[in-house]
């Protein structure tokens, strides 16, 4: 997929001379490096997506789901990464993926809303930042780093900040996702207008937006749009990308199959698409929240606490481990008598990653980017 | 203040009456509307408070600034097809002239975009929701539709001029202002029709050369079965054409097609309706039982008078009134309170309003009503404080897409409001779609859990709210909100 400078929205306004606008205008001296930050937005199930197999309350814990990660690659003694990220395994085994396990942010209530926002802001409380931990790392990086765009309709509140960033959605009318339809089959399961109205209107739907549908290739075509932004000389340098569908309440176990199988080739396609500059890119996956270490009554998981974020790149400090101070599932070591404890800020993860990639002074990154820490 | 009934409808859906006064009467709760206290107070005052020039409208082209351009696309095609013609075009050739057909005819066709945009920014804005319905509700009874491309660029006018400054007055009033109008002369081919026996017809056949211009019923039809008297309502083949003769003599300056334009005065400005006398049908006439023997324009006006307060009208209003405030089946006792009404004052629209207002059939009947598209997004829309739309968004376009293309429902008879019109499964996720793109756009600038409180007021669902909350991110919750069932009703 070819995309023309011209296609891409900033601020709304489309640019026909990108070039003479500040922040765009590149420069071909030192090593360009590249950062996409890949938001899971619905809190993605950290202990399945890098299951602590090894942990001896973890079977009885997930009863049902506790083989949902049989097959998977073994990352070490302790953890088992889900069957469906098989490209994100080989990052590991290269020494280019790394996990970080047990990880919240400072947020520690269960509301999507608020997480994210945390998430995204960096503040220590929700909505206490009107600027995103992406957005005030622009200012740090040199100017021709410094080209960021988001793979969404407007501006995240990540990105927002003094930098103007862009924005790149396709312009036709997106397809609702799989997840929002979900919810209103819920929600229209007792109207005797709405409930059939709604289930013919389902089934007569193709799922194309969402990155876990078409097996897969839906989070490829993502993938391969995100590097086609990032890989010009004249492209972006910071990327973020939105990816729903996490909050599996129900039915986890294929729904989460399907998600992670997208998130992989996503990865994977990402990979391909920037060929050599990969080895200057720093992937991070992170969602606001876990979830509940004991299965639901209704094959899911709940909204939890600490969860796992990814690393990913060509220039990982501890690629090819999982870092964790773990606390354990036992009832007594949980958080709240039920989510996994985080023993690990996200925020210390994301600052030291984001450190070592660029080569920054880590103390002033974290100030930076989590100035409220 | 009134008391907060609540009524318990479909299973899981409370009606009640903020909402009601807010979905069914007005166009959606503002993001920034004060609590409604007293909610049959606050529409009886929106009668008084109402607007016939909102700001938004305000800029729009004028009649002659319209006329003229479609005059001028007219001359263009023609000059275009007589050179396609003496050129024997090659095939090569089609493109272009398709190409240049197509930018003559953008220039009228921007007179219908830009009114569309200014009619949604105008009810958007609206502190006055219930008239400014009221102004959407008379413009489809009085519908006139840009299927025709004469009519395309007069669309906008013919509701800002010939609706909004009558929907507070007398029903008589509105119906002349809505059939004086050159859009509904134009859609209803009143300027082609001639008095079989007018000075202009009987000279043409004395010279014997071509068959005499005649008579076009189509406008006197419609205005009995569709915008007064209401279908079989007991009229005759023959009043309808005595009524067509009547109206003769009414045509529209520089567009009408034909000979008549040649007898037009010569101070007569492109666009403007006008009486030519040469035109009209002379002698009485007798329509319903009633002699009418005024001369030229005087006949029509008389039996518009009385045809506006005709019993079988004021039941037809009254219906059709009754309907779009509960339901597709409205309650014999509120049709009859309004019919009453209607006759008593002799078609007064504010007293109208007012006792549909005070009756309990809009406050107590099941949620029935489902949203147009047009209620819906303009309810949508007025629920965000950032806007949900681009500014280069195509309004027009994105309502053909909605399954409602304004002031086109291709009939004169307007869009049905029933239910069923406007439910279908495409149609549904259409909406949810467009919600998501809206969302999308929003969204953290806008907390659904917060908002939805006041946008469905007493209609908020503790399931409804729950799901809110738990959507999984900001912007998913306010697709939810947009997409609930108490939102996409009224």
């Amino acid at each position: 997929m070819i995309l023309s400078r011209r296609s891409i929205i900033l601020s709304g306004i489309t640019v026909a001379a990108a070039g003479a606008l500040p922040g765009f205008a590149y420069a071909a001296a030192g090593t360009p490096k590249r950062l996409v930050f890949v938001i899971q937005r619905g809190a993605a199930d950290g202990l399945a997506t890098v299951a602590p197999t090894g942990d001896p309350a973890f079977a009885a814990a997930r009863r049902a789901l506790a083989d949902e990660t049989a097959g998977g690659a073994k990352l070490d003694g302790m953890f088992t990464l889900h069957p469906s990220l098989t490209q994100t395994a080989g990052l590991y085994t290269s020494k280019q993926a790394h996990f970080a396990h047990a990880v919240a942010t400072a947020y520690r209530d269960r509301s999507h809303f608020d997480g994210q926002n945390m998430l995204e802001g960096g503040g220590s409380r929700p909505y206490g930042r009107d600027t995103g931990w992406v957005g005030r790392l622009l200012t740090l990086l040199p100017a021709a780093e410094r080209d960021a765009i988001a793979i969404a309709p407007a501006v995240p509140l990540a990105l927002r900040g003094s930098v103007q960033v862009g924005t790149y959605a396709p312009s036709r009318l997106p397809q609702a996702d799989a997840d929002l339809i979900a919810r209103l089959t819920a929600m229209y399961a007792d109207d005797p207008l709405l409930h059939p109205l709604w289930d013919s209107a389902v089934k007569t739907q193709e799922l194309a937006s969402d990155i876990g549908g078409n097996n897969g290739r839906n989070g490829a075509d993502l993938g391969k749009l995100a590097a086609s932004l990032m890989l010009p000389a004249d492209g972006a340098r910071v990327m973020m990308v939105e990816t729903g569908g996490w909050d599996t309440h129900s039915g986890q176990r294929g729904r989460l199959a399907a998600q992670l199988r997208g998130l992989d080739q996503l990865i994977g396609a990402l990979q391909a698409g920037l060929g050599p500059a990969w080895n200057d890119t720093l992937v991070i996956v992170a969602t606001e929240f876990g979830r509940t270490v004991e299965v639901n009554g209704t094959g899911g998981t709940d909204h939890g606490t600490a969860s796992t974020a990814m690393l990913l790149g060509g220039g990982l400090a501890m690629g090819g481990k999982v870092s964790a101070d773990w606390p354990g599932l036992g009832a007594s070591a949980r958080y709240e008598g039920r989510d996994l404890k985080p023993t690990r800020s996200l925020e210390s993860v994301i600052a030291g990653a984001v450190a070592h990639h660029y080569a920054l002074d880590p103390k002033r990154v974290m100030a930076t980017l989590y100035p409220d820490a | 203040m009134t008391a907060i009934v609540r009524f318990e409808g479909t299973k899981g859906f409370v009606m009640a009456v903020q909402y009601l006064a807010a979905h069914r009467f007005g166009l959606g709760r503002r993001f920034d509307d004060p609590a409604i206290e007293d909610p049959k107070d606050w529409l009886v005052r929106q009668i008084g408070d109402y607007d016939p020039a909102p700001a938004a409208i305000a800029g729009l082209a004028g009649r002659e600034a319209i006329a003229t351009a479609y005059a001028e696309y007219q001359s263009e095609r023609q000059a275009m097809r007589r050179e396609a013609k003496n050129a024997k075009m090659r095939d090569d050739d089609g493109a272009e002239v398709q190409t240049m057909r197509r930018m003559a005819r953008a220039g009228f066709r921007r007179h219908y975009g830009e009114a569309a945009r200014a009619r949604l920014t105008a009810a958007v804005a609206t502190r006055t929701p219930f008239p400014e319905r009221l102004v959407h509700f008379w413009s489809n009874h009085f519908a006139i539709s840009a299927d025709k491309q004469t009519v395309v660029g007069f669309a906008g006018n013919y509701e800002n001029e010939a609706i909004r400054p009558h929907v507070m007055g007398k029903f008589s009033d509105l119906l002349t202002a809505a059939v004086y109008h050159p859009a509904m002369l134009l859609f209803l081919d009143q300027a082609q029709s001639f008095g079989p026996d007018s000075q202009f017809a009987t000279r043409v056949r004395n010279r014997g050369r071509r068959q005499a211009p005649g008579l076009n019923e189509n406008l006197a039809r419609e205005i009995m079965e569709l915008h007064t008297l209401g279908v079989r309502a007991g009229y005759t083949q023959a009043d309808v054409t005595n009524f067509a003769k009547a109206l003769t003599g009414l045509t529209v300056a520089g567009l009408g097609r034909g000979a008549g334009q040649r007898l037009m005065p010569a101070d007569a400005r492109t666009g403007e309706t006008i009486f030519v006398d040469r035109l009209h049908q002379p002698g009485p006439l007798t329509i319903l039982g009633k002699l009418y023997d005024q001369p030229g324009a005087k006949q029509a006006e008389a039996v518009l008078r009385d045809l506006a307060v005709h019993p079988a009208t004021a039941r037809h209003v009254a219906t059709k009134l009754a309907r779009h405030f509960t339901s597709d089946e409205p309650p014999a006792t509120l049709v009859d309170r309004l019919t009453e009404d209607f006759e008593r004052t002799g078609g007064d629209l504010p007293s109208l309003y007012r006792t549909l207002i005070a009756s309990p059939e809009p406050w107590a009947a099941a949620p029935t009503m489902f949203k147009s598209p047009w209620d819906w997004t303009v309810s949508m829309l007025r629920a965000l404080k950032t806007p949900g739309l681009g500014e280069r968004q195509n309004i027009a376009a994105m309502f053909t897409q909605l399954g409602q293309p304004v002031w086109r429902p291709g009939s004169p008879k307007g869009y049905d409001d029933m239910v069923a019109t406007w439910a279908g499964s495409a149609a549904l996720m259409q909406r949810v779609e467009l919600a998501s793109r809206i969302a999308g756009r929003i969204g953290d600038r806008a907390d659904a859990r917060a908002l939805a409180p006041l946008v469905l007021a007493d209609a908020l669902t503790p399931e409804t709210a729950q799901a809110i909350a738990r959507a999984d991110s900001p912007g998913q919750g306010i697709a939810m909100l947009f997409a609930s069932p108490a939102f996409l009703r009224r």
